[in-house]
């Protein structure tokens, strides 16, 4: 049975001094002996490294990136390859950080933004880098050798802050979402850097009715969930992934909706590789969802609680994700300071 | 900021008048946890605030005149039925009414009202706090603000805002 599933309690990290805003694991850890490593970042101004003792299984802290950022650090994100780390600031810069020896190196400090930026992800190919901020604008950066960025877009189309990018798992087509309840979808249609909000997801396509704070897309990359201040969490699907051959986009359209799960915003939803998303929100829980098989699936597919871990923190969850790795961890960031690993066991 | 009056004549209502609290616990035992109640919630916002406090929610900013003692309370832009608690979970709802449906103070005040609740509560408190409906112009828009930890966050790092949050809650420290 599925409901004697339980979320246990691994380690409890501290260290930050403030508020946990969000982390990252490192893609290119977790398999062939090398150690899972994650980022995590705060309002302290600070950036962690955490990386896990590969013969006790424990997390410790082997650096702390400060003294670059002035203000909170928003969100951070490692490239693909796990050799670069970016991370946004309410300071108005992406500051992009190389891992030499073990020491962490500012090689690079993106500036353009007016003020806060709030999110920071790469493509799959590690040659694209976009960012999202409170000036209502996503910023797509080319990276060119030598630790160069060059801003090769700058979207406008959002009517408030925009909460966070994220890229599609295998093609080069950019979501935001945003404060003004919607989410866009940003494509290049042409060949030249042309790119254009090809599809938006509001209130008309049975979207959120508040500021949508995040979306994570499934391992096949043709369903998307988002998590909303109106308490719920919505999955949406494709037909095709991508871009047609002829030029033409597969819109994206509204499947089901999660309702009544959540009391408070919900901050945070990551898809894991196993097909479980996981919820954090200010209510301090975390909830678990998968496919839910029984069901005759005429409208779709549905999705139905796994588990539910309530008090997971003290506080508010900002901030949930699955560790890469043959048996992913899940870890949450929180208001209390702390963030917390977990294993999903039976 | 505020340059002119942005509500030179407020009404003044009377305060309240309220049964002195208990401070001693019924049964004597130092030990009994007392719940919060949103009488206690009230008179941490408002109790100590002074002419000061008020003055600056609403534009008088500049006036130190202590002629004009009036309170947040006497200006009826918080009320003590506009406080919720709910101890057993938590939860704290303050409902405030701007003086004037146009009162471009409505954010700084709800920022001061969440400020001082964050500095005065335990952490495990969540906090709503809203405009009374229909008392004022951009309603949705002044609440969805005032509940977005993102935007408080960041407003709570600008030096000229905390500031002016600071100035606004001091004399409701003394």
């Amino acid at each position: 049975m599925e409901t004697s599933l339980e979320l246990k309690e691994v380690q409890k990290l501290e260290g930050h001094t403030d508020r946990v805003w969000s982390l990252d694991w490192n893609p290119a850890t977790g398999h062939d002996g090398i150690p899972l490593v994650f980022a995590s970042c705060s309002g302290d101004k600070t950036v962690r490294i955490w990386e896990q003792n590969l013969s006790t299984n424990l997390f410790s802290c082997k650096a702390t990136l400060e003294e670059t950022h002035t203000r909170t650090v928003r969100s951070c994100a490692w490239s693909p390859t796990g050799k670069l780390l970016a991370t946004a600031s309410f300071d108005a810069t992406t500051a992009i950080w190389e891992n030499v020896g073990g020491d962490f190196e500012c090689v690079s400090t993106l500036e353009g933004h007016e003020n806060e930026v709030k999110s920071v992800s790469w493509n799959a190919a590690g040659t694209l880098l976009a960012t999202c901020s409170r000036d209502k604008s996503v910023w797509i950066w080319e990276v060119q050798p030598g630790n160069e960025f060059e801003c090769v877009s700058v979207l406008q189309g959002h009517t408030q802050d925009v909460k966070m990018v994220r890229w599609h798992p295998t093609e080069d087509i950019l979501f935001s979402c945003s404060y003004d309840n919607n989410i866009k979808v940003w494509a290049d249609e042409g060949d030249s850097d042309d790119w254009q909000c090809v599809q938006t997801l509001g209130e008309p396509n049975n979207g959120h009715t508040s500021t949508v704070w995040a979306l994570s897309f499934n391992p096949s990359g043709d369903k998307m969930v988002t998590c909303s201040d109106d308490l719920t969490l919505k999955v949406w699907g494709t037909e095709s992934i991508g871009m047609q051959s002829g030029g033409g986009f597969a819109p994206w359209r509204h499947l089901c909706t999660l309702t009544g799960y959540h009391e408070r915003t919900i901050f945070s939803v990551h898809w894991s590789r196993g097909g479980i998303f996981a919820s954090g929100a200010a209510d301090d829980a975390i909830r678990l969802f998968v496919d839910d098989n029984s069901e005759s699936q005429v409208d779709g597919p549905l999705y139905k609680l796994l588990l539910k871990k309530d008090k997971a923190h003290d506080m508010d969850i900002n901030y949930v994700q699955w560790s890469p790795g043959e048996k992913p961890l899940l870890a949450s960031a929180s208001d209390d300071g702390t963030i917390k690993v977990w294993d999903l066991v039976s | 900021m505020v340059t002119g009056l942005i509500n030179a004549n407020p009404i003044i209502y009377e305060k309240k008048q309220r049964q002195q609290r208990s401070t001693q616990s019924l049964q004597g035992d130092e030990y009994t946890v007392e719940p919060i109640d949103h009488l206690e919630v009230f008179d941490i916002l408002f109790a100590n605030f002074h002419f000061c406090f008020a003055f600056t929610f609403i534009g008088y900013r500049d006036i130190k005149d202590p002629e004009h003692p009036y309170s947040l309370e006497e200006l009826k832009v918080i009320t003590e039925e506009a406080v919720e608690v709910n101890d057993q979970n938590s939860y704290v709802r303050v409902t405030f009414t701007p003086t004037v449906e146009h009162c471009s103070m409505a954010t700084i005040i709800g920022l001061c009202l969440r400020v001082k609740l964050l500095r005065s509560l335990p952490s495990r408190y969540k906090v709503d706090i809203r405009v009374a409906p229909g008392s004022h112009a951009t309603e949705a828009a002044v609440n969805k603000q005032l509940n977005d930890k993102e935007r408080v966050a960041a407003a709570l790092e600008n030096p000229n805002l905390v500031d002016m949050v600071d100035e606004c809650l001091a004399p409701s420290y003394e």
